[in-house]
């Protein structure tokens, strides 16, 4: 019971933090409040038992995601500029009529999945109990969720840090090397490959 | 009544995918495009975490005198996703400083007025 009041309670700061997101038009304000969804939403991780998940999210969202966002608006705006947006020309409500029509679909979708929670869900019936069963007298580490990922995996973890890889090679062949054509920015910013 | 309470949890996370949807369709700013996409991108994190919640259950680490466990599954697919998400963000943020560079503005309307494409 206690768990479901902090999980309403976090979900609901998220979406408030997410409409003052799209609300707000001060970028400085909208980084910032990016950095608190990402922390609520580790919260909210914690509260459904992926504590794994929850301080990468809080590690890896929160804090690189924030800081990589930051260096870009340092990057693209000048020192003392205003960093806000423009109201969009064509902001009519053709976006919302999409948005609403989507959202709609997929609340209609829900009334099949399985209850939250549920133990006798297909999701939590097949693969997810052996490794519950095995990991432990096949890997020796108690944490099912790092067995999983190091061990019965590791193909997988290799596999994306080859895609880290390659975006970082991709992040540094874009704008690794300064060009000369425009001195205002013409600082270095190669700081921006370190994820 | 039980209705609700089965689907609460999959209804707001949901609204909050929308709402990263709608930043990204409907602002003209770049830097707050990917904000959106990100936004997005951690509601989907949530939805799968909810798919591997069990009712009752302890966070999966092996304990004698525990015997319900969540799901471990999505917690693993989440964890690599976080981080192919974030190397996508960069990979995202780099082009928006390069968009800048060629272009001298990160708005979608100014940019289009440049090309002409609208």
């Amino acid at each position: 019971m206690i768990d479901s009041i902090i999980d309403i309670t976090l979900m609901t700061f998220l979406v408030i933090t997410a409409l003052a997101i799209i609300r707000l038009h001060s970028l400085l304000a909208v980084v910032m409040l990016f950095g608190i969804f990402s922390l609520l939403s580790a919260g909210v991780f914690v509260v459904l038992d992926a504590v794994d998940v929850a301080f990468t999210e809080a590690a890896v969202g929160a804090g690189i995601s924030t800081v990589l966002m930051l260096t870009t608006l340092a990057l693209t705006y000048k020192h003392k500029e205003e960093k806000t947006e423009k109201t969009p020309i064509h902001a009519g409500l053709l976006p919302l009529i999409v948005v609403l029509i989507t959202g709609s679909l997929l609340i209609y979708g829900t009334s099949d999945i399985p209850a939250f929670g549920d133990p006798k869900a297909p999701s939590q019936t097949h693969v997810g109990p052996y490794y519950l069963e095995k990991s432990m007298p096949e890997t020796g580490v108690p944490n099912v969720v790092t067995a999983v990922l190091a061990s019965y995996r590791g193909f997988d973890t290799l596999g994306e840090v080859t895609v880290i890889f390659t975006a970082g090679v991709a992040v540094m062949l874009l704008i690794g090397r300064r060009r000369k054509t425009k001195p205002e920015n013409s600082e270095s910013g190669d700081d921006n490959h370190d994820a | 009544m039980q209705f609700i309470i089965d689907h609460y949890n999959y209804w707001l996370v949901i609204i909050l995918m929308m709402a990263g949807f709608y930043t990204v369709i409907s602002r003209s700013n770049l830097i707050k495009k990917i904000a959106g996409l990100s936004i997005f991108q951690v509601s989907v994190f949530m939805l799968y975490i909810s798919i591997g919640h069990v009712k009752d259950g302890a966070a999966p680490i092996i304990e004698s005198d525990v015997t319900v466990y969540s799901n471990p599954l999505p917690h693993v697919l989440i964890l690599t996703a976080i981080v192919v998400g974030v190397a996508t963000t960069a990979l995202g943020l780099a082009l928006v400083v390069r968009i800048k560079e060629a272009y001298g503005t990160i708005e979608e309307d100014d940019i289009h007025k440049q090309d002409q494409s609208l």
